[in-house]
C-alpha cells in the first residue's frame, strides 16, 4: 500500500519534471525557430510563382545551364577538398597519436591555432600569400621553380587550398579522439601473432577507424557544399558555388523564388548526406 | 604498460612524420605570416617587409569607420554571449533530464543551426527581418547570432553534465532545496568549466560570423567582419592585415590560456 502510494507520487513527480523540462527548453527552441522558421517559409514559397502553386523556379534551375554548371562546380570543389582533407588528415592525425605526450600537445596546439582563428582572417592570409606578387610566387621565382608568377589566387586552385586549410582541423580533432580510443592492445595482439607493422595497421587499425573517417569525411563534404566566404574571396569570380548564387539572387536581383529553390536543393542534398552518415554510424554500432 | 613491445624503427615511420611536419606548417604558417607582413611600410604587403612601420595599425586606429565596426562587433559578441549562454544551459539541463521521443526531437532541433548551411539561415533571417523591421538593428544581429551559438552551449554543457551525478541534485531537492536553488548551489559549480567553454564559443561565433551579418548588419550597426569582407571583395587593403594580426594574436593567447588552464585542471 505504502509502496504503491510512493510509486504514484514518484510517477507524478517525474511527469511534472518532464513538463517543466519542456518549459526550460522553450527560450532556446524559440530562438532556433526564429532563424530556422523563415527558411521553411521560404522553402514553401519556392513552390509558388505569381501567387500560384508552380514548379517554375525548379524548372528554371533544370533548364538554365548556368545553374547546372554551378551545382557541378560546387560538387567538384567539395569532392576535391574532402579527398585532400582525408588523405592529409588521416596520416597527420595518426602521427599525432604516435607522438609522446608533450609532442602531441604541441601538435594539437598547431591545429588549434588556425581552428580558433577567424575564417575570414585565414582566407585573407591565403589571398595575400597566393596573389600574383605574393609570398609564394616570390619564393618560387627566387628558387627558380617558375619563370613567371603563377596565378593561384582568383582560381579554383586557390579556393581549394584555402578550403583545405579551413576544413583540416574539423577533420583532425574528431578523428584524433577516435584514434586515441582504439585499444592499442589489438594492434599488439596482431604483432604477437606475427603480423608486420604495415599488415597490422591495414588489417586491424584501419578497419577500426574506418567509421570515424567516413563520418569526418561526410561532415567535411557537407560543410564544403555550403561554403560562401572562401570561394567568394579566393575564387575571384572564377569559382561560383551554390551559396554564392543564392546570395547573388537576393542582393543583385531580389529574386527570392530562384534563391529559395536553390536553397531547397542545397538543404535536401545536405540532409540526405547527413542521414546516410547517421545510418552508417548507427549500423556500425549494431555490428560491434 | 608495454607488455608486448614491438620495435618499429623510427625510420620506417619517417614519412609519416614528414607529412605531419608539412601539414602542421601548412596549418600554422599562413596564420603567422600575416603578423610580420602587417608591419610592412610599403603600400602592398611584403614578406619579410623591407621596411618596418606601424602605419597600418595607425590607419586602423585612426579610422572612425573601422573603430565603429570593431565596437559594434565586440558589443554584439558580448550580448550574444549573455543571451545564448543562459538559454543554452537551461536547454541542456532540461535535455539531460528529459527522456523519450520529444527530447530526442528537441536535441535534433538544437543542432539545426549548425547543420543548415549558413547562407540559407542568412536569407531566411533577412526575409523575416525585412517584415519585422529588424534589418540593421543590434537586436536583430544578437538574436540571429545567439541562435547560431546555442548549439555550442548545449553541446559543451551536455558533455559537462555527463560527468555530473544527477543524484546530487536530487539529494539537495529531497533535503528541501528548491530545484533552482539546487541547480545554482550543487549543479552549477560542477559544470562551471563547460559553461565557460560554451560562453567562449558563443563569443567567438558572433565575432567571426560573416554571412548572416552580410544581410542584416549594415548601416550604423556594421560589424567588423562584414566590413572586412566587403572591403576584401574590392581590394587587398593592408589595414586588414593589421586587424587580422590583432585577431590572430587574440586567438593564440586564447589557445595558450586554454592549454595552461586545462593543464591546471588535470593536476
Amino acid at each position: 500500500m505504502r509502496y504503491a502510494l510512493n510509486h504514484a507520487v514518484l510517477a507524478a513527480t517525474q511527469r511534472r519534471e518532464q513538463r517543466s523540462s519542456l518549459y526550460a527548453m522553450m527560450p532556446g527552441l524559440l530562438l532556433v525557430a526564429l532563424v530556422i522558421g523563415p527558411s521553411l517559409w521560404l522553402a514553401f514559397l519556392s513552390f509558388y510563382a505569381n501567387g500560384q502553386p508552380s514548379l517554375e523556379h525548379y524548372q528554371r534551375i533544370l533548364d538554365n545551364p548556368s545553374y547546372t554548371s554551378i551545382m557541378l562546380n560546387t560538387l567538384h570543389l567539395s569532392v576535391v577538398v574532402t579527398v585532400i582533407v582525408v588523405l592529409l588528415g588521416y596520416p597527420t592525425t595518426y602521427a599525432i597519436t604516435l607522438l609522446p605526450k608533450r609532442g602531441s600537445a604541441v601538435a594539437l596546439a598547431c591545429v588549434a591555432i588556425p581552428f580558433w582563428t577567424s575564417l575570414l582572417v585565414r582566407t585573407y592570409a591565403w589571398m595575400v600569400i597566393l596573389q600574383r606578387n605574393g609570398v609564394l610566387n616570390g619564393w618560387m621565382l627566387d628558387l627558380g621553380l617558375i619563370e613567371r608568377p603563377v596565378r593561384m589566387a582568383n582560381s579554383f586552385l586557390g579556393t581549394t587550398i584555402g578550403m583545405v586549410h579551413i576544413m583540416l582541423p574539423f577533420f583532425i580533432f574528431p578523428l584524433y579522439a577516435i584514434l586515441r580510443s582504439i585499444d592499442p592492445n589489438l594492434v599488439r595482439a596482431a604483432y604477437s601473432l606475427g603480423a608486420s607493422p604495415s599488415r597490422a595497421f591495414i588489417d586491424v587499425f584501419l578497419p577500426l577507424s574506418r567509421q570515424g573517417v567516413m563520418a569526418g569525411g561526410l561532415l567535411t563534404f557537407v560543410l564544403c557544399l555550403g561554403f560562401y566566404v572562401t570561394p567568394q574571396l579566393l575564387g575571384g569570380g572564377n569559382v561560383t558555388t551554390i551559396s554564392m548564387k543564392i546570395e547573388q539572387n537576393i542582393t543583385a536581383y531580389s529574386d527570392w523564388g530562384a534563391a529559395s529553390a536553390l536553397a531547397v536543393v542545397l538543404i535536401v542534398v545536405v540532409g540526405l548526406i547527413l542521414l546516410v552518415s547517421r545510418w552508417l554510424t548507427t549500423r556500425g554500432a549494431a555490428w560491434r | 604498460m608495454d607488455t608486448i613491445s614491438v620495435y618499429v624503427s623510427p625510420w620506417r615511420r619517417a614519412w609519416l612524420f614528414v607529412i605531419l611536419g608539412l601539414v602542421l606548417s601548412f596549418l600554422v604558417a599562413p596564420v603567422l605570416i600575416v603578423i610580420p607582413m602587417s608591419f610592412s611600410a610599403s603600400n602592398y604587403l611584403q614578406f619579410p617587409p623591407e621596411e618596418w612601420s606601424w602605419r597600418w595599425y595607425q590607419s586602423f586606429f585612426s579610422s572612425v569607420e573601422w573603430l565603429a565596426a570593431t565596437r559594434n562587433s565586440i558589443l554584439a559578441a558580448c550580448l550574444t554571449t549573455v543571451v545564448a549562454t543562459p538559454v543554452g544551459v537551461l536547454a541542456a539541463v532540461a535535455l539531460s533530464r528529459a527522456r523519450g521521443f520529444t527530447s530526442q526531437m528537441a536535441q535534433a532541433v538544437f543542432l539545426l543551426p549548425q547543420v543548415v548551411p549558413v547562407i540559407i539561415i542568412g536569407i531566411g533571417v533577412f526575409f523575416l527581418y525585412i517584415r519585422l523591421g529588424l534589418v540593421n538593428t543590434m537586436a536583430g544581429i544578437v538574436l540571429a547570432h545567439a541562435a547560431l551559438a546555442i548549439p555550442f552551449v548545449v553541446i559543451t554543457t551536455l558533455s559537462g553534465l555527463k560527468n555530473f551525478d544527477i543524484n546530487q541534485s536530487n539529494a539537495a531537492q529531497s533535503l528541501g532545496a528548491h530545484p533552482i536553488r539546487a541547480f545554482f548551489d550543487v549543479t552549477l559549480p560542477q559544470i562551471r568549466l563547460s559553461i565557460i567553454a560554451g560562453a567562449l564559443f558563443s563569443f567567438i561565433t558572433s565575432l567571426d560570423e560573416v554571412v548572416i551579418s552580410l544581410f542584416i548588419a549594415g548601416g550604423d550597426n556594421t560589424l567588423l567582419t562584414r566590413r572586412m569582407f566587403l572591403s576584401l571583395r574590392d581590394q587587398l587593403d593592408p589595414t586588414i592585415a593589421a586587424i587580422s594580426s590583432i585577431l590572430i594574436a587574440l586567438s593564440i593567447i586564447g589557445v595558450v590560456l586554454f592549454l595552461i588552464f586545462s593543464k591546471h585542471r588535470d593536476s
